[in-house]
């Protein structure tokens, strides 16, 4: 496709978000509109802030890839991204707004009336956040090599200087609007340019190049343990997701936290349909696509290749615009959250801490992103679910809603979780991918019991050290909040 | 010199291990932290046996470090009083302290912890330490007799070890006690076992006294909380009374609104409330403050609607408003504009008020906010006192201003604060 074209969309895109970051807000009231300015966000606003931030380069990218190649075994993947948040619907999104804490450390930190849990989970937390940020700049290389032409980590800098500049010049003031702008323009990149494709095939009468239930790879489908296992992970693992939990302070109380989740239900639903078609259409009309090992691409090279001209490659930019609307929403919703996370607990908390954070936050995982390479967005990213779904996950639950659990327990549960899981990372690293094991390659299945178990057992051991202010802080969790005085 | 057939086979062994390169990031990124853990584990432990090595002075010198690092190392655990999580950490730190066999420490209603051996003794230990909780003298248990039927504590431990049993007095009533277990009771351990019960005696009154300042913290801010001044008070009424004859129906809106005003004011519940209510105060307050000053008070808000539902003190915005009308814009000529915004910084909710009125001189300010003048600036200082006493002293308020060239105040509060109830 033509570079410039893709340049374009890829600058628009960043402007776009930078210039909503600063001037989203600079509409000043009057007092006359004092009760329009001192409106909180309304759920429908936050949840799509909430699937603008979620749905990262492995949704946009990485899935249709996973469909074109091993067809419904990949399906597992939206139908998990997706039914992790009925998860955080029924079990922590009221809760944990009533809490009161602003991050997942605080959280524990309050629960458990202890600094030792506070430091293991922000370790655990900036861990999961580095890991998960390095597909995001897989993704933004791939991009940038298909369309531009330019050398790969062009994509990841380009990322990484964008996000840092907003969030270090304040750009992320009304960060609610940036990602809620996010979601629909991702969806919007991803229908438009689909729809198009079927109605411009259907008018040709273009002929099937395969079957769908043909396997392009000859890759043997995965086995029911695996997807057992990554269904765990990606239920679970969303829970646990700093980014995600951090937007639901946005919320005034946890009633309207529950009813922006369910809508966030919604707009999952409908967004994945379109990957799904992506994948479908690829495998009948595209197979080529597979074979030349560019699966991951595959979302980007589609209008190209079945459209064509002037048409396909302003679809195509579109489909650029979309990809990269997922890189920079889920990384700087990350970088806002591990930098809150670091300089609270590393460089006390100032507004120069948080910079300087920030911008540590964005620089390690781009480090790891040159160091490595990356051929499946979404099963890396299944994989940092996975470790989500291994530590931070149980801790949370099991705070929420057993009265019984101890720090030490807490310490315990994510230290096992975390080695078991990362244990299997680096053992499957060592083997390879071809001759890892299944329960290697997906370890959630056995890690996140072997987990709770930990955490179960060693509270039980310890009951002594249930804090004493656990039942004022349960109650809190579980009561609804007094209704607010600002509604006549 | 290298053949062709050589150069091939290096060729073909690095493609070869380029097939099993790890092909996912995380993987390699999981690999890379492990060995970096590795490192900084064999680093820890090499630190630690080099300084073994190092000369630490005569063993005298020794003994003393000794006991004071096991002295510091127990009144840590013991700075929240006696309960059973720091008294278990504690109790091990003082048996090295007195060098005996077992060490119990026990409340007036149990025993806490035991670090050492004949543990068998535990369930008796109450009823052994009945007379020194009662009397608060420190006794003394000989080994090997068999406790007497009718349990007094005289007739010995029953078992193959002596016991002491020290009182823990703080002031005058007895908390709790410290037993220590040895084959013998020497005078040395009677002696030893008695200083130890007092250094503990004296961890516990620390940790009352930190318990009394909480509570005294805690009264101060509830003293502090802000209270709607008398002047407003009357000025409002006097200015509703003035609509009654010409406009009735504003006069009744704004007596309503008065009504709301001084019923969110007076409320008795809880030191906390949320941004968006305090901003619902303020929006009732200037009302009423333009049914006095009319067009001459114009006010414009930013507010992020990420920050409204943040928990800031009672009361704590509504001063500095008022400040800003009051000592900003009273004394002014013409028309002044006051802006309030509320922005999302990070961890932080950042509240700032602004206004072009006279300003004020900052030597002056400093003084008044440092409590040496009674100014006319009394809510500045209720408010910046209370910001520091909940969230410390980098929470305070930061004020800029200079004579003419008006006021901006900003107030930095935590998202974060689990603690408390809005």
């Amino acid at each position: 496709m033509n570079p410039g074209v893709a340049l374009a969309a890829l600058a628009v895109v960043s402007l776009a978000t930078a210039v909503i970051g600063f001037y989203g807000l600079r509409i000043s009231r009057t007092t006359g509109d004092f009760y329009v300015a001192s409106r909180t966000v309304r759920p429908w606003w936050n949840a799509s802030a909430i699937g603008g931030e979620y749905l990262s380069a492995a949704s946009f990218l990485g899935v249709a890839g996973l469909i074109l190649l091993s067809g419904t075994d990949a399906l597992w993947f939206p139908v998990g991204y997706t039914a992790g948040y009925l998860m955080l619907l029924l079990f922590v999104a009221a809760p944990l707004r009533r809490s009161g804490a602003y991050t997942i450390p605080d959280f524990t930190e309050a629960r458990l009336d202890s600094r030792a849990v506070r430091r293991v989970t922000s370790l655990v937390v900036v861990l999961v956040g580095w890991l998960y940020i390095v597909p995001q700049l897989h993704g933004a290389a791939l991009t940038i090599r298909i369309t531009t032409g330019l050398p790969s980590w062009a994509g990841s800098v380009a990322v990484v200087v964008v996000v840092c500049l907003t969030v270090v010049a304040g750009g992320m003031r009304s960060i609610t609007f940036v990602q809620a702008f996010q979601y629909w323009l991702k969806l919007t990149a991803l229908a438009v340019p689909i729809l198009f494709i079927i109605f411009v095939l259907a008018g040709n009468g273009t002929p099937a190049l395969a079957p769908p239930a043909a396997n392009p790879t000859g890759v043997a489908p995965a086995g029911l343990y695996q997807n057992v296992s990554l269904l765990v992970a990606l239920l679970f693992g969303t829970l646990g997701l700093p980014h995600v939990l951090v937007r639901f302070y946005t919320n005034p109380d946890g009633q309207s936290a529950r009813r922006t989740t369910l809508i966030v239900l919604g707009l999952m639903s409908v967004f994945y349909l379109f990957p799904t078609a992506y994948g479908l259409v690829g495998r009948v009309f595209a197979p080529g696509l597979a074979r030349s090992g560019q699966a991951d691409a595959m979302v980007l090279l589609l209008p190209g290749e079945l459209v064509g001209g002037t048409a396909g490659d302003l679809l195509s930019a579109l489909v650029v615009a979309g990809a990269f609307a997922a890189f920079l929403s889920t990384t700087s919703g990350l970088v806002v959250s591990l930098a809150g996370v670091i300089s609270q607990d590393v460089l006390g908390g100032g507004v120069d801490g948080f910079r300087l954070a920030a911008v540590v936050s964005a620089l390690v995982p781009l480090g790891f992103a040159f160091m490595t390479d990356s051929f499946a967005l979404a099963g890396s990213v299944g994989l940092v679910f996975a470790f989500t779904a291994s530590t931070v996950c149980p801790v949370l639950l099991l705070g929420i809603w057993w009265r019984g659990l101890t720090d030490a327990g807490a310490i315990a549960g994510m230290l096992t979780g975390g080695v078991l899981c990362g244990g299997a990372m680096v053992m499957g690293a060592l083997a390879g991918a071809a001759s890892t094991p299944a329960w290697l390659a997906q370890p959630a299945a056995w890690t996140v019991p072997a987990a709770f178990a930990v955490m179960v057992l060693v509270s039980r051991a310890t009951v002594h050290r249930v804090p004493k202010t656990m039942s004022r802080v349960m109650t809190r969790l579980h009561t609804p909040e007094r209704p607010l005085a600002t509604e006549r | 010199m290298r053949s062709p057939n050589g150069r091939d086979a290096a060729t073909n062994g690095t493609r070869h291990y380029a097939g099993t390169m790890p092909d996912s990031p995380l993987l390699t990124a999981a690999a890379v932290a492990v060995i970096a853990m590795a490192i900084a584990v064999v680093a820890g432990v090499g630190l630690k046996v080099l300084r073994s090595f190092r000369d630490l002075g005569t063993d005298a010198e020794r003994a003393t470090y000794h006991t004071l690092h096991a002295a510091s190392q127990a009144g840590q655990h013991l700075r929240r009083g006696l309960n059973p999580a720091g008294a278990a950490k504690a109790s091990r730190h003082l048996r090295t302290l007195l060098g005996c066999e077992a060490l119990a420490l026990m409340d007036t209603s149990g025993v806490l912890a035991w670090d050492g051996a004949a543990e068998e003794l535990k369930p008796q230990l109450m009823r052994l330490a009945e007379g020194v909780l009662a009397g608060g003298r420190t006794a003394v248990l000989p080994a090997g007799q068999p406790a007497g039927p009718d349990g007094a504590p005289e007739d010995g431990t029953g078992s193959a070890l002596a016991a002491v049993i020290a009182p823990v007095r703080a002031g005058t009533r007895v908390v709790g006690a410290v037993a220590a277990f040895a084959p013998s009771a020497g005078a040395g351990l009677v002696r030893a076992t008695g200083e130890v019960a007092d250094w503990v005696a004296a961890q516990v009154e620390l940790a009352e006294l930190d318990a009394s300042r909480t509570l005294l913290m805690e009264a101060e801010v509830r003293a502090l909380r802000a209270q709607i001044s008398p002047h407003f008070i009357y000025n409002s009424l006097n200015a509703i009374a003035s609509f009654i004859n010409t406009d009735p129906a504003r006069a009744r809106e704004l007596v309503v609104e008065f009504a709301d005003f001084t019923r969110y004011s007076f409320r008795r519940h809880g030191d906390f409330t949320t941004l968006a209510e305090e901003l619902r105060c303020i929006d009732r307050y200037l009302l009423l403050e333009r049914a006095r000053f009319g067009e001459r008070v114009q006010v414009s808000l930013r507010v992020a609607p990420e920050v409204l539902g943040t928990v800031i003190p009672f009361l704590s915005l509504q001063p500095l408003v008022e400040n800003a009308v009051r000592h900003g814009l009273e004394a002014k000529e013409g028309p002044g504009h006051i802006s309030i915004t509320a922005n999302d910084a990070g961890a932080f909710a950042e509240v700032t008020i602004e206004d072009d009125g006279v300003g004020m001189d900052p030597k002056q300010l400093q003084s008044m906010l440092a409590g040496h003048t009674d100014g006319e600036h009394v809510g500045l200082r209720n408010v910046d006192a209370r910001l520091r006493q909940v969230y410390g002293n980098d929470h305070g308020l930061v004020i800029e201003t200079a004579p003419g060239e008006g006021t901006l105040i900003t107030m930095r509060v935590p998202k974060s604060q689990p603690g408390h109830d809005a």
